[in-house]
């Protein structure tokens, strides 16, 4: 019961702090919208490169995102030391993690949400396997950067060199996370004739899982340490 | 019994900020622990309210081994140090009501209350960003009344209070002594630290250097 009260908590709490704080979540948009350009501009503009290379473009510009946000995420429980507040109420410290971690993948789907429409207008691609996949494409993706992503970013907010040591704790983590979303992203764009991508969910949602787990059973440790 | 503490020690990678500190503190006593800048006072009142683990030694609060069963002690404490554990984001009034939704079983009007007697209903609905540091203060006290402690922990309570804040604190501290709340003061204010205290403790480059009764 505590668990699920932290989680949801948490969530609410870090949703209305985002809502407050606009402008970071504009900023983050802002730089996501530059990569995917500046990643179309270096490819050249031959359309059929673009297209095929689209989803690596969209889920390389989320990820950039993403240790933005998830270090930014971390940064405001570190101000004024309010993550050692509510240890000391005592806060169940797995309900936080699970707030954090939906609150920080909900980030990333609406950095998605923009980016796709986006690069269906810049690379000419769209869904052939219909945006309910996508959909559930992107759900997973934001949950399965985000998981690990929160448990570095706890532990990257301890250290010196934290905005060095954070993309580089996180990247090599998420190497399969990230080839599974563009294999996946890529057969809802561009069709599925052998049959692959319920193979390539699977990855992405145990990824996301055992990470989620991960995370809820060693997040306590990580702060009290 | 509230505090029990064998030769405690914390270390900061090679420095030791505190060393063999040993101490007993009787439940309802209030205790004035005085020292220079850096002697270890707030590493101390941390390492007492379980937020910073020790690197040795042994910690009971009210008969439970701190390291075990730090749940059920943090259910008793509260801590007030330099950081008022705030999210600047979030208004006072939210920031009171984090503490009901993550549990803390309050109504609203001792939520209204809390905010009344630290004199900031009027700024109930302001974000904490555009609070001074007093003001920022007094709601850390509103959160510590809330928090109902049997012992609290206070490093530098008048810091950065204006006269009426101050004189607020010295309220609040009585108050808890009356009612038996454990109190761990840490002041450079020495006139105020002998005036609400029973007793002293004096820290020394992180050792315990004497101990009034």
């Amino acid at each position: 019961m505590n668990f699920l009260r932290s989680g949801w908590a948490t969530l609410q709490k870090d949703m209305r702090i985002e809502w407050r704080g606009r402008a970071r979540a504009q900023g983050a948009l802002c730089f996501a919208t530059l990569v995917l350009l500046l990643f179309s501009f270096a490819a050249g503009p031959d359309a059929v490169t673009l297209g095929r290379h689209a989803p690596g473009y969209v889920w390389l510009a989320i990820l950039l995102t993403s240790t933005l946000s998830l270090s930014e995420s971390m940064r405001v429980e570190m101000d004024d030391r309010a993550l050692e507040g509510l240890r000391l109420l005592p806060v169940d410290m797995r309900g936080f993690f699970l707030g954090k971690l939906v609150s920080n993948a909900l980030f990333l789907c609406c950095i998605a949400l923009i980016l796709f429409p986006m690069s269906f207008a810049l690379f000419e691609v769209k869904p052939t396997l219909g945006f309910a996949r996508l959909a559930g494409v992107v759900l997973s993706g934001s949950m399965a950067i985000s998981a690990p992503g929160t448990i570095y970013a706890t532990m990257a907010t301890q250290l010196k060199a934290r905005d060095i040591l954070f993309p580089m704790l996180l990247f090599p983590v998420l190497v399969p996370a990230l080839v599974a979303s563009v294999k996946a992203t890529s057969l809802v764009l561009f069709g599925d004739p052998m049959h692959e991508f319920g193979g390539w969910m699977s990855v992405l949602v145990i990824f996301a899982f055992v990470y989620s787990i991960l995370g809820i059973v060693l997040f306590e440790r990580i702060v009290e340490e | 019994m509230s505090i029990q503490a064998h030769h405690l020690a914390r270390r900061y990678g090679r420095h030791w900020a505190l060393r063999g500190i040993s101490l007993t503190i009787q439940r309802g006593e209030s205790v004035f622990l005085r020292g220079a800048n850096g002697a270890g006072k707030t590493t101390l009142l941390r390492v007492l309210s379980t937020a910073l683990q020790p690197s040795q030694g042994t910690l009971c609060l009210f008969g439970l081994d701190a390291q075990t069963h730090y749940h059920e002690i943090r259910q008793r404490l509260a801590l007030i140090t330099h950081h008022t554990h705030l999210y600047e984001a979030l208004t006072a009034h939210e920031n009171l009501v984090l503490l009901k939704n993550y549990g803390l079983i309050l109504s609203t009007q001792e939520l209204q209350s809390a905010l009344a007697r630290v004199n900031l209903k009027k700024h109930a609905h302001r974000p904490v960003s555009e609070f001074s540091a007093g003001m920022r203060r007094r709601l850390g006290l509103a959160r510590m009344l809330l928090q109902k402690p049997e012992l609290v922990l206070l490093d530098e309570p008048f810091g950065q209070l204006d006269v009426d804040g101050v004189q607020l604190q010295e309220e609040i501290i009585t108050d808890f002594k009356q009612r038996g709340v454990t109190i761990i003061m840490s002041t450079h204010d020495h006139d105020r630290g002998y005036a609400l205290c029973d007793r002293e403790l004096w820290l020394d480059g992180g050792i315990l250097r004497g101990a009034t009764p």
